[in-house]
């Protein structure tokens, strides 16, 4: 799905766990996630810090999409 | 003759330990054949013998590659084994990543053969076929069966260092590796009769097939992420409570696409997942945890982006066709466009 977005002229950054699975799919702007059950979460965390968690990634996400790359690149 | 050692690998699942809720399980060796293995022992008829099976949970080998790596490779090393054998995966897509990356790393650390098994469309068959024997299975495990019945040969074959034939005759993946041989007719001869054939619209098998390269060159960058307009979608099957579109647990025939207006925070009241082959209890406590709304909707308040584009697209990504999901992404990417959405953040578990 990632592949057929980006072919449409979207610029897309995969969220994902299992980043090797997303460098065979294709992916271009990867970035790495929590787990797989709860990639944007982490049931362990209270409320508030779980959200301020999931805020960094998703920044993270942002800032990969703001970012040139000229080839598959994950941003740690 | 001594009968030949071997050691297997399984998941959770197979090994009758329990699904989704035990994917985290550690891994764990047990002397002797563990499920799926009694058949591989069966079929060895004597000549060899599985000596010990490794057990781990899908989940944990995923989550902790290298410590996973490591522990189960010096597991094997114990039992001083001829041959490793991991799977059959079938479609499993994280179990067949940790048969291809378990049997690699075996492959290359301890110098022994090393064989699996999974369905084509599995990501791990791509990510290891060019280096580890993955013999070519059906999508479920309904195949075992035919799966052990190819495994067999070839593992004995290994393990005793034999000949190993063509991917057609063996029953394994391509691994890219070309093997001379004298053909009967000169290459003109048989380029002229591929020619004809072709002219003739008759099939014709090409002497080097064209590697895939299906890459998408990256789009440029979004230029002002607080102008932007940015849509969700997921592989996760975040929905609506109660499934309003039936989408499948696994092997999806379709995609959603919800109205998220008005949401600033998915709750287990208002969406939930329909994906199958994880734990859904932490997608279905909290839908955040897999379509990040809330903190996009407070990054939106904030002008951090320009707007969260109403639509989010979803989907399962269990098991589901290669084909079926790149149909239904081509499709939605075009709303995507019509919408002027600016970019996208696709989420999967």
């Amino acid at each position: 799905m990632v592949k057929e977005i980006e072919r449409a002229g979207i610029p897309v950054v995969h969220m994902c766990t299992v980043t090797p699975i997303s460098m065979t799919v294709g992916a271009n702007r990867i970035v790495p996630t929590i787990a797989i059950p709860h990639p944007l979460g982490n049931p362990k965390l209270d409320p508030e810090e779980e959200k301020a968690l999931r805020r960094q990634l998703v920044e993270k996400a942002l800032k990969a999409l703001a970012t040139e790359v000229e080839e598959q690149t994950i941003f740690e | 003759m001594e009968k030949i050692r071997v050691v297997h690998y399984i998941n959770q699942f197979f090994a009758g330990i329990g699904g989704e809720e035990k994917a985290d399980y550690k891994p764990e060796v047990r002397e002797g054949v563990v499920g799926p293995g009694m058949a591989l022992n069966a079929g060895f008829k004597g000549e060899a013998e599985i000596v010990a099976t490794i057990i781990c949970g899908d989940s944990y080998f995923n989550e902790n590659l290298e410590e996973a790596k490591k522990e189960i490779i010096e597991m094997v090393k114990k039992y001083n084994p001829d041959l490793f054998i991991a799977g059959p995966a079938f479609n499993a897509g994280r179990y067949g990543v940790a048969c291809g990356t378990i049997a690699d790393a075996v492959q290359r650390e301890l110098g022994i053969p090393v064989l699996t098994g999974m369905y084509e469309e599995n990501p791990g068959a791509d990510m290891f076929k060019k280096s580890v024997y993955i013999v070519s299975t059906k999508n479920s495990a309904a195949g075992m069966r035919d799966a052990v019945s190819k495994m067999v040969p070839l593992a004995l074959k290994l393990a005793k260092n034999e000949k190993i034939g063509s991917p057609e005759e063996e029953g394994y993946m391509s691994r890219g590796i070309r093997k001379n041989f004298f053909a009967e007719k000169r290459g003109s001869e048989r380029a002229v009769e591929m020619l004809i054939k072709k002219l003739k619209g008759e099939e014709f098998v090409t002497e080097f097939p064209m590697p895939d390269f299906d890459r998408v060159e990256p789009n440029p960058a979004v230029k002002d992420l607080s102008k932007a307009k940015i849509a969700l979608v997921t592989s996760g099957g975040i929905v609506p409570k109660g499934n309003p579109d039936h989408i499948e647990s696994s092997s999806a025939s379709k995609y959603g696409k919800y109205d998220i207006e008005g949401f600033d925070d998915l709750t287990s009241e208002t969406h939930e997942t329909a994906h199958g082959g994880y734990d859904p209890v932490y997608a279905n406590e909290d839908p955040d945890r897999v379509l990040p709304v809330d903190v996009l909707r407070d990054l939106e308040k904030e002008g951090k982006i320009g707007s969260l584009h109403r639509y989010f697209y979803t989907t399962v990504g269990n098991g589901t066709a290669v084909a079926s999901a790149k149909a239904f992404a081509a499709e939605y990417a075009k709303e995507l466009v019509a919408d002027g959405v600016d970019a996208v953040i696709l989420t999967s578990t």
